[in-house]
Parts: C-alpha cells; structure tokens; sequence
C-alpha cells in the first residue's frame, strides 16, 4: 500500500482518477491512522462502515469525474450531516442526529468525496484553543501538552497528522486560520456569502463562513472550488458562476503591490513573529511584487468589536436551544421556564454561558445603544478601512497570530489574554473579506508559525496565487515523529 | 463599567440559564473585564458613522411563492427529547 502520508489531497484525487489506487485502499489507510491516534481526541464521531461501503460503491461507479473523486474526508463538527450525529462539541447536542446535510458537505458528497468522521471543535465555536469542547481537549500534534488553536482544533489536529487528506472548518472571528497557524497546515477564510452557512450550527451569522484547511495551497483552491457555489437556502449566499480556482492557480505575482499596515506591528509582539513577516515580506520582493506601507487606523478597535458583535448574535442564536425541539433536556424544573433554565444551564458550558450573558447584556434594553449600536458603527470604520486600503494595493501581508501554539491550561483563567489570540484574524471576518493563512517557519522551539494574505473580497484567486507563490519559495517542512501512535 | 451580581442574575434570568450562586463572583468578575475591555470604543467618536448592518451589498431575492417542502413531520419530532405521534410535549403551562 502506498504511503498517502506523504500525498496531498490534489495527489490522492489524481491517483484515484488515474485508477492506481482505489478510494477503498485510501479509505482504509485513514481509517487505520484514526484509528492508532486516539490520543489527539480529534474526532467526536466516526462512521468508518458508511465509509468504507460508500467507498466500495464508488469504487464500482463508471464516473471519475468530481473534483474529490472518491476522496475520504472528516468535516468539524458543526456541520450538519445526515445521519450522522452533529455535536457542535456541546453537551447539549450531544445526541442530535440531523435528518438533512448541509449544502457545504452536500457540495463534497456530490463532487465524489466520502465522509470520514466529525472533528471536535470549542462548544459551538467559541473559543482559540479547542478546550471549550464538551468531548475534552484535541492535542496538537506538534507536542503532546500544545493546544491545537480553536474553534477548528481538532480540524487541524487531524490534518497534520495526517487522519484526513483535507478538512473544511468554520471562521467566525478566525477559528480557521489560527489552528492552520498552530499546526503548520493552510487555511482559508473565503469572502462571506461564497460558502452557504445553510445547515452549519449557527454562533454570530454576519461572521460565521466555512472554508478549506489543506495541506497545501493547491489543495486549498481544490478544495474550495468544490465547497463554494450559490445556494438560495442561505439568503446571504453571494450569486455569481463558480470559479475555476484549481485551474486558474498560478504563481505569477510581479508587479502587485502588497500593503503591510503598521497597526499590526503590536507592542510586545515577539521578535520571531516580527521577523517572520519580514521574510515574508523578503519574498514577496523578490518575486517581483511591490511593498507599500498601508494604515488600517482601526485595527485595535477590532477586537473589542468583536466581542460585542459575535456574542450578540451568538445570544439569539442559541436561544433556540430550549429542550423541546432537539437536543438535550434537563429532568429538573417545575414548570417550562424552570425546564429551558435548567436545560440551558446544564447544556451549555462556562464560555458559551459568558458570551450568551454578554449577548444579552449588549443588546438589553438601555444598554442596546451604547455596546451593539456602538459596534455596529465601528464595524463600519473598521469596514472602511480596508476599502480605502484596497483602493492602493492588491492585497496585505500580515502574520496570522502573536504567538505559536502555547500549552493546555496556559489561558484557561483568563478569558481577554485567550481572546487576544484573535487579534491578527478578527478584522477580516467584521469586513466579509478573505484571507489565507499558510506556515511560513517556526519559532526557537519548534512550533510552526503563520503568516496571513488578505484581499478584498471576493479575490480569493488573487490571495490563492500570492500564497501558491509565496510557498514555493518558503519551503515549509514539518516532520512529525507520529509520538502519539 | 462594572456590572454587579444583581445584573449577572438579571442577564441570567434573561437568557433562561440557571446559575448556581456559587459562580455569581467570578463570573461578575469576568463579565466586567470583558465590558471593561469592550468599552475602549468609547474614545472613537461615531456620531456621523451609520451602523453597518449586513457585510453583503445585495438586496434579499424573492422567490416563487411555492411549497418546496412538507409532510416531514416524522423528521422534524425525531430528535425531540419528548413528543407523541404529532407533538412536541412540554411541561405543563396552564394549570
């Protein structure tokens, strides 16, 4: 049997359509690498049988032609997929079996992929470090006490051990691109409204959007070629043709003009993330594209926005969750107020609590104006800036968190020093426009470091060339000794 | 701004979220360093900035008036906690 440890996603496709392999034997080899690391806890949910029969009834079809042909894939779990248990890593959802598929998956399944299994993420999203899931931390593997970044952690974690060939995650404030930075793999924000949100457990819906986390860049525009496309399920979901972005990846990038804002050159930022982006910047030179310094003026105001918006959203949201209609309920309560308090308090854990209170709070009466209103004006500012920015240059280098991977526990306490993780992501996600994160090194112990592309929205060719360019000539090697096999 | 253990009941009672007394402190505790942290957009006057309401620049598309779904009722009561043939049932709300 071949080694598709060493493959990416675009190989395997090209070995399964080219029939030197079958999608059984590629099933069967990430089957067996799930199956000896169990210590990563990156899965929730496997359907190994469903997946070994939808591989053998591939196998047996006469068209090869889907992008994913015959692919097995494990998805985060806050994707809605048929049959097939959907936790969002909350207690309260703990036995929900959705009876449909979200279109994002469905986009998968049609282009010839083969679900694998659930990846655990942070309780419905919320949090950078995967250790608000009710089904336990995900290890990085990296090292064995390193947290894998969140909400997509145990995305990440799988991926770069290798337990699926590529994987989609969720990006609300950049719970995909920070894990890609933790663990060394690539990840995509796309523009919001190009990946329907139609059957993916909802947190704050003018953020959240799903994209691919990949191996590689190829991958990563194969991937999101297949995921992407209109759908009149999601009133959000942007209209236009589906792009070719596989096809069309190219490293030609001379003559563009990358803007580097200052505002992301934050104090105590360590001196390894800076010279990152000063390599980044160094490549970028010398591929023959032009660096203009750009002020994004209110980047620091992204955060604190962020906060307000997310949980707000997030508050009416999970107020679906009540105990009747799915999901968990509680036996305690004398009448059905006492049961939905009870539900709630017993279902949800401490962070998804803590941002539901905020929620509520920012939007109370008497309190509405100053916190949401408030933010919902600076997300304007914030908006415009990029505007203005993007009027100057193609797009923007920056990296993709302050820190690498730090310890599980490190952050537990604290809830402002974990959100600070996000400072580098978040303003993407108030704008709506796309970003990619690729490894770009590693700090002095070893851990991989990322840097960030952005674009306006809807270029998310342009940010995928950058990055296919800017990869060729990082040369980014992990080698992982497989320490939890 | 600093929000004390009354408020936290009141947002409590708000969300429908039960809470043991025993979390009020420090839970008071990190709602308030995250207001704290939040109201640093105090110092950006917004007075003439509209609030940005939708991140997508397209009006909502009508579509045809027509059902393209029904009659999944076994789907819709499969994962309630408790129902009969063709209810959702809750506890008793008038007595």
């Amino acid at each position: 049997m071949s080694d598709f440890n060493k493959s990416s996603l675009s190989e395997i496709v090209n070995l399964i359509k080219s029939k030197k392999v079958s999608s059984l034997e590629v099933t069967n080899h990430f089957i067996k690498n799930v199956e000896k690391s169990k210590k990563l806890n990156s899965f929730i949910t496997t359907c190994f049988e469903e997946s070994v029969k939808n591989a053998k009834q591939f196998d047996s079809k006469k068209n090869f032609d889907g992008l994913l042909s015959g692919v097995p894939l494990a998805v985060k779990d806050l994707f809605c997929t048929k049959n097939v248990k959907t936790t969002a890593g909350s207690k309260i959802l703990e036995n929900f079996t959705p009876t449909y598929e979200s279109t994002v998956t469905r986009n998968l399944w049609s282009e010839g992929a083969i679900l694998l299994g659930k990846l655990n993420c942070d309780e419905f999203a919320m949090g950078s470090s995967n250790e608000t899931s009710y089904f336990g931390n995900t290890i990085n593997p990296v090292g064995k006490d390193l947290v894998p970044g969140g909400s997509s952690g145990g995305s990440a974690s799988a991926l770069a051990a290798n337990l699926t060939p590529a994987t989609i995650g969720t990006d609300t404030g950049g719970s995909i691109r920070q894990p890609a930075s933790f663990t060394g793999t690539v990840g995509l924000k796309p523009t919001y409204g190009l990946c329907s949100r139609w059957g993916i457990v909802a947190f704050a819906s003018s953020l959240d959007q799903a994209g691919p986390m990949t191996k590689n860049v190829e991958d990563c525009a194969l991937l999101l070629e297949a995921m992407s496309g209109h759908d009149e399920k999601d009133s959000t979901s942007i209209n236009k043709k589906n792009e070719k972005y596989s096809k069309n990846l190219n490293e030609k990038i001379k003559g563009l003009k990358i803007g580097i804002p200052k505002e992301y050159r934050i104090e105590n930022m360590p001196k390894e993330i800076d010279s990152l982006w000063k390599k980044g910047i160094d490549i970028l030179k010398n591929s023959g594209a032009k660096i203009v310094d750009v002020s994004l003026p209110h980047t620091k105001y992204a955060l604190p926005t962020y906060y307000i918006v997310a949980p707000a959203e997030a508050s009416s949201n999970l107020a679906r969750y009540d105990g009747v209609k799915y999901g968990y309920r509680s036996k305690k309560g004398k009448n059905l107020i006492e049961m939905y308090e009870n539900t709630r308090g017993e279902g949800f854990g401490d962070e998804v609590k803590r941002r539901i209170f905020i929620g509520t709070y920012v939007l109370s009466s008497g309190y509405y104006d100053a916190y949401y209103l408030k933010a919902q004006k600076v997300r304007r500012l914030i908006k415009n800036d990029f505007d203005k920015c993007f009027k100057n240059v193609d797009a923007i280098l920056t990296p993709s968190t302050p820190s690498s991977a730090f310890k599980i526990g490190e952050k537990t306490n604290d809830p402002i020093s974990m959100y600070l993780n996000d400072i580098f992501t978040v303003p993407v996600n108030l704008a709506g426009i796309p970003a990619i994160s690729i490894p770009a090194g590693q700090d002095e112990k070893g851990y991989p470091l990322g840097l960030q592309l952005i674009t306006k929205a809807l270029d998310e060719q342009k940010v995928l060339n950058i990055a296919f360019a800017m990869e060729k000539s990082i040369d980014f090697k992990q080698s992982l000794n497989r320490w939890w096999e | 701004m600093s929000i004390d253990k009354n408020q936290v009941k009141k947002v409590a009672k708000l969300s429908r979220i039960s809470l043991d007394d025993t979390k009020l402190e420090s839970l008071s505790k990190d709602l308030a360093s995250i207001l704290n942290f939040v109201e640093q957009l105090n110092e950006l006057d917004t007075k003439k900035t509209e609030p940005l309401t939708s991140i997508v620049d397209k009006t909502l598309e009508p579509r045809a008036d027509k059902i393209n779904d029904g009659k999944i009722k076994n789907e819709i009561l499969k994962n309630s906690p408790d129902k009969n043939e063709d209810f959702f049932i809750v506890p008793k709300v008038i007595e």
